[in-house]
């Protein structure tokens, strides 16, 4: 149990995806202007990352992992090679279905998140997670954990960057720096804040 | 014409400086900084980006009059992945040890928006020939940030090079020392957005 907060914490703050592996940096440049999009889009996120993230950990147990096909006798193939193209052709798959299912329940969540649904697909976070996972051999419980933990962790990285953002107006900035280049030196002073929780072990 | 006139060399040596694709465009900074830690790495990572955004435009393009408009995404998305799955494969070949250290960043070149706008944007409405310049320069353009970032972060971080101590003992003995903070994430971030600075500066001067 411990174990697994400390995990969560882990892939919240001092193994933020978006911080200190630069997972998800397109988007994460692209939305933070805007404080609304951003919180959306951070939402979105975490609702693909706790889902993709299990579901691809299942995928590669039980078809892809070398000696995963004994259950239908093929006991020396090894399709791990497929990871990529499968993982990817997964995520596209549910994000298409999680917007239909939204769009079907619940029109309000759809209003809120649709628009960010497609753009989530090709976000190298939630790839980058289900890699991640399958790199670090975590079991089903801790990819879970994993999924959701790095989906919160991105969420807080934009939520917080946008909020800089919005204060950014004010300030006066010298002529070359402003917009891509101020956004990128302040990403490093935000990580750096993240990373003063690297001492703490649970 | 002369040859640095023509369109296909324009392709090529457009997006090097003018209108490099993470400075102007800020597309592609996704995951790949985590592997300029190294230079070696970063050498590597560029190279097996540009190859791919290479080739990627070029089997894009020669096949762009009959892709369906409304699966060009999925059709894109196979073809960025096949090539992936092969320059994965050729790196753990024959690097194994440096394919171990870029560890799941080969495979996120599939969401590298820079391979897929170059196909979006460029290789569905331009000639094979043309693309795959493009797209070489594109790569090359990213590549040249990689490399100029982790020569940067190996240099001051670790005083090497490539593997190599290049700062000699004789500073060492004065009190010289190399930056731990060079080798963490944030000098990445930090790093970059100086060259987009000097990049600006140059260009607008």
């Amino acid at each position: 149990m411990e174990n697994l907060i400390g995990l969560f914490l882990n892939s919240v703050f001092v193994g933020n995806i978006l911080l200190s592996y630069f997972l998800g940096m397109c988007s994460f440049v692209a939305v933070s202007k805007n404080m609304d999009t951003a919180i959306g889009l951070g939402f979105a996120v975490v609702f693909v990352l706790s889902i993709t993230a299990p579901v691809n950990w299942l995928v590669f147990k039980y078809l892809l992992s070398p000696g995963a096909l004994r259950w239908v006798g093929l006991e020396s193939v090894d399709l791990s090679f497929l990871k990529f193209i499968t993982f990817i052709a997964v995520i596209a798959a549910i994000v298409q279905m999680v917007e239909m299912v939204i769009d079907r329940y619940s029109p309000t969540l759809y209003m809120a998140l649709g628009v960010f649904l497609p753009l989530i697909a090709v976000n190298c976070a939630i790839l980058g997670a289900s890699l991640f996972m399958v790199e670090r051999n975590y079991s089903f419980i801790e990819t879970i954990i994993f999924g959701f933990g790095s989906g919160v962790g991105w969420l807080m990285a934009i939520a917080s960057m946008a909020a800089i953002r919005i204060k950014m107006r004010y300030a006066n900035v010298p002529a070359g720096l402003e917009g891509f280049g101020i956004t990128m030196i302040m990403t490093g002073l935000m990580a750096m804040g993240f990373m003063l929780f690297s001492g703490i072990t649970l | 014409m002369k040859m640095t006139q023509s369109p296909t060399f324009k392709a090529f040596s457009e997006p090097l400086v003018k209108n490099n694709p993470v400075f102007i465009q800020s597309l592609g900074i996704c995951s790949a900084l985590a592997v300029t830690v190294q230079l070696k790495t970063a050498i590597v990572m560029a190279l097996a980006m540009t190859s791919v955004t290479a080739f990627s435009n070029l089997t894009i393009s020669a096949m762009r009059n009959v892709i369906p408009r409304n699966v060009r995404m999925i059709v894109e998305l196979s073809v960025i992945a096949s090539l992936v799955i092969l320059a994965d494969e050729i790196l753990r070949a024959y690097f194994y040890d440096i394919s171990k250290q870029l560890s799941v960043f080969v495979g996120l070149i599939i969401t590298n928006c820079i391979v897929m706008g170059r196909a979006e944007t460029y290789a569905l409405g331009n000639p094979p020939i043309r693309s795959f310049m493009d797209g070489l320069g594109n790569g090359a353009g990213y590549g040249l940030v990689l490399v100029t970032v982790a020569f940067i972060r190996e240099l001051f971080g670790a005083g090497k090079l490539l593997g190599f101590p290049v700062v000699p003992q004789f500073f060492y003995d004065h009190g010289y020392m190399n930056m731990g903070f060079m080798q963490l994430a944030p000098a990445a971030f930090i790093i970059i957005g100086l060259l987009v600075w000097l990049q600006k500066s140059i260009v607008k001067g």
